[in-house]
């Protein structure tokens, strides 16, 4: 875990000073609305339905028990005593007040957090791979590199106001866990031939109105380049990236209106004049940063648990938690475990203040002190010993983050839609739960095996629809919330976009709408086929057809 | 007259903005003048000749375009024509890195004390500050940060070189 040192303390309380200065300017009239709007949203406060909205910056995905237990004390103090952690790895409050948001910020520094850059057209909270360290398909550990590219775009002066916002994730493993080729930038670690360790660079992706997959903008990039390299693709975006329209003002827009090959050579070019510039990350620092991320102090087990493996013999319950909640860890005896904040009635994502608290204290006994956020918008304890899974297991059970639904069609990913957020065009929180409760059959969905059903309340696409092996999409038609439905979407290495089935539904539907593609998919699967690539060796049409016949 | 920021004090604000000027007929004489680069490029002779010149740029302009005539202009303008368009702060950065401009760098436009820590960092050393604001009052901004972690223009050393070995 990376702790501040007196610089990086004194960048945070400053920002907070900074910011102390500005709400008081705004609220005595010194700062217009206009003027005030892009400074909150760069330090995460949007203005909702309801209330301010803060996200406060989970850099990476990592979290201490310490810095959980203030996220829970803050959401009691300031909000109504529970927060939402979203799909970039961050926690919402969902109810402060203006006024409180920079006492907020003042209590996230002291324990080394903010929400710098949460929002606005800055770039954005850096996410990575919530395994990061543990798995076992790691080429290099990813935390270094994007707590270095955290420093780096933190307060970035040159790159303070982008066309539109601007999503870096950073991998290190064989297989993407971050979505990286949805992001404006993805770097996912490789080795070139000669063994030297680098980064293979993808450029304009994203969901949102248009969505696009990266492409490979460079195959591998010397790792000391990184910052050098990403200087060249924000310079070149920065400078011709489209301001006269916010919907094509992504990279991706530029990237396809010069053409792939244009803009690699524009980047290129402006690399040329920055490559080993004072940019250039000297191994000592990198060095420096992967202290931080030392391994905890493991113990040497000569065999997996035997305890372990007993309980899995000995409890159907446990067995199946096991195979979806547990995953193998690099070490011999120890286990990745995932908390499932995917429980029928409980909106995805959303974590009470006493529940993040019983979690702190379970994170303490059970894996060091360290909690995880996946962008699934479940949680993770990297480190937990095997011979401690069914103790930890039972307790999970009681506070209900043992539902064996990971990567399950329960584990919908979900943004706030529109119960919270002004954007949304429709709910998508009620959607995700009638679902869930059409799908209460745990032997049923233990069957259909991997599924990923993702649920957006608008085209700004926070719940991660079009990667979605369903998608499904909130629209608004004269005024009434329907649902756009779409399938084939993945996130991955083999990232795609799913493809709109056809005319949309209403709310009430979406159930049957979800069995009908389901039992598409179970009349045809072949064996040991996940539902994705039924529908990738079948196509859109047997869907489409069992759908819309049943729909009138 | 908007008030100036020159190296982080007030100051009397001797060059005259040409916002629209487009031949010499437009350029006053006997005053110093900052003109359009459209200009600068059809008249840059005749106006090299008359001194006291300066050129100011569109976020849209190229940089490389002065290229040539770095050393030849004591004042370089960049517009901002709303504080949210972040083109202008990679221009200053090009002007400074790249063409080794070493003259005054001037933000013009929609400059606000809430961007002067970043305006700063990216080479920019004066500041026509939005006519209604107050001048004074603002170069507190300057010190927001004591600095910030990349390399910028002002610092060209990120931290992590300048840090102390840990």
């Amino acid at each position: 875990m990376y702790r501040y040192d007196e610089f990086d303390q004194r960048i945070v309380d400053e920002r907070v000073a900074q910011f102390r200065d500005q709400t008081r300017r705004f609220i005595a009239g010194e700062l217009t609305e206009d003027e005030f709007r892009p400074l909150r949203l760069q330090n995460g406060l949007y203005i909702q339905k309801h209330a301010p909205m803060l996200r406060i910056a989970i850099p990476y995905g990592l979290l201490t028990t310490v810095q959980l237990r203030t996220l829970a004390h803050l959401s009691r103090k300031y909000d109504r005593g529970y927060g939402h952690f979203t799909t970039r790895q961050n926690l919402q409050l969902n109810w402060p007040r203006l006024e409180d948001v920079p006492e907020i910020l003042g209590e996230l520094a002291q324990v080394q957090m903010h929400a710098i850059q949460t929002s606005g057209n800055c770039v954005r909270n850096i996410t990575s791979d919530p395994l990061a360290g543990v798995s076992g398909d790691e080429i290099i550990d990813p935390r270094p590199w994007a707590e270095l590219v955290r420093q780096w775009s933190t307060l970035n002066p040159e790159f303070a106001f982008l066309p539109r916002k601007f999503k870096i994730a950073v991998t290190g493993a064989t297989n993407d866990r971050t979505a990286a080729l949805v992001h404006d930038i993805g770097a996912q670690a490789v080795r070139n031939e000669a063994g030297k360790s680098g980064f293979r660079i993808f450029v304009g992706g994203g969901q949102g109105r248009t969505p696009m997959i990266g492409y490979v903008i460079r195959e591998f990039l010397p790792a000391a380049e990184l910052l050098n390299y990403f200087d060249a693709i924000l310079r070149v975006y920065n400078r011709h990236g489209r301001r006269d329209n916010i919907y094509k003002a992504r990279v991706k827009i530029l990237v396809k209106e010069l053409t792939q090959a244009e803009f690699t050579r524009q980047v290129e070019a402006e690399w040329e004049h920055l490559k080993e510039g004072p940019g250039t990350v000297p191994h000592e620092e990198i060095a420096r940063l992967a202290a931080h991320f030392a391994d905890p102090p493991y113990r040497d087990f000569p065999r997996d648990s035997v305890a372990y493996r007993a309980a899995i013999a000995d409890s159907r319950p446990f067995a199946r938690w096991a195979d979806r909640n547990v995953r193998a860890h690099k070490r011999r005896g120890y286990a990745i475990v995932t908390l499932s904040l995917k429980r029928t009635g409980t909106p995805p994502g959303d974590v009470s203040a006493s529940e993040m608290e019983a979690i702190a204290t379970l994170a303490d006994r059970f894996s060091f002190g360290e909690v995880r956020v996946t962008h699934e918008q479940n949680l993770v304890f990297a480190d937990v010993l095997q011979s401690d899974l069914h103790a930890l297991w039972t307790k999970l059970k009681t506070l209900g983050f043992a539902t064996p639904n990971i990567g399950l069609l329960t584990d919908i990913i979900c943004c706030p839609g529109g119960d919270f957020c002004s954007l949304a065009n429709a709910k998508s929180i009620p959607i995700a739960e009638a679902i869930q409760r059409r799908f209460d059959d745990l032997d049923y969905l233990y069957d259909l095996g991997d599924l990923e059903l993702n649920i957006s309340g608008c085209m700004n696409a926070c719940g991660h629809h079009h990667v979605g092996h369903i998608g499904v999409l909130g629209v608004d038609k004269n005024g009434e919330e329907w649902y756009q439905v779409s399938v084939g979407g993945a996130q991955g290495n083999d990232a795609s976009l799913g493809k709109v089935i056809g005319p949309s539904f209403a709310a009430a539907d979406m159930p049957d709408v979800i069995v009908h593609l389901i039992d598409v998919y179970v009349e045809r699967r072949h064996p040991d086929e996940r539902f994705i690539d039924t529908v990738r060796r079948l196509g859109l049409e047997p869907f489409k057809e069992r759908v819309y016949a049943t729909a009138h | 007259m908007p008030p100036l920021i020159k190296d982080r004090v007030v100051v009397e604000d001797r060059w005259t903005l040409l916002r629209d000027a487009k031949s010499l007929a437009d350029v006053p004489s006997s005053v110093a003048v900052i003109v359009p680069l459209s200009l600068w490029r059809t008249e840059r002779a005749a106006l090299l000749t008359r001194g006291d010149v300066g050129v100011w740029l569109a976020p849209t302009d190229d940089p490389a375009a002065l290229a040539d005539d770095i050393a030849e202009l004591p004042l370089v303008a960049v517009d901002f024509p709303k504080f949210t368009d972040g083109r202008g702060y990679s221009i200053a950065r090009l002007l400074r890195d790249r063409h080794g401009f070493r003259g005054e760098l001037r933000a013009i436009g929609d400059v606000l004390r809430d961007q002067l820590f970043a305006l700063s960092q990216c080479g920019f050393d004066a500041f026509a500050l939005r006519a209604d604001r107050d001048a004074t009052e603002a170069l507190a901004s300057f010190d927001d940060f004591q600095g910030v972690y990349t390399s910028t223009t002002k610092t060209r050393e990120p931290w992590f070189r300048r840090r102390a070995p840990s």
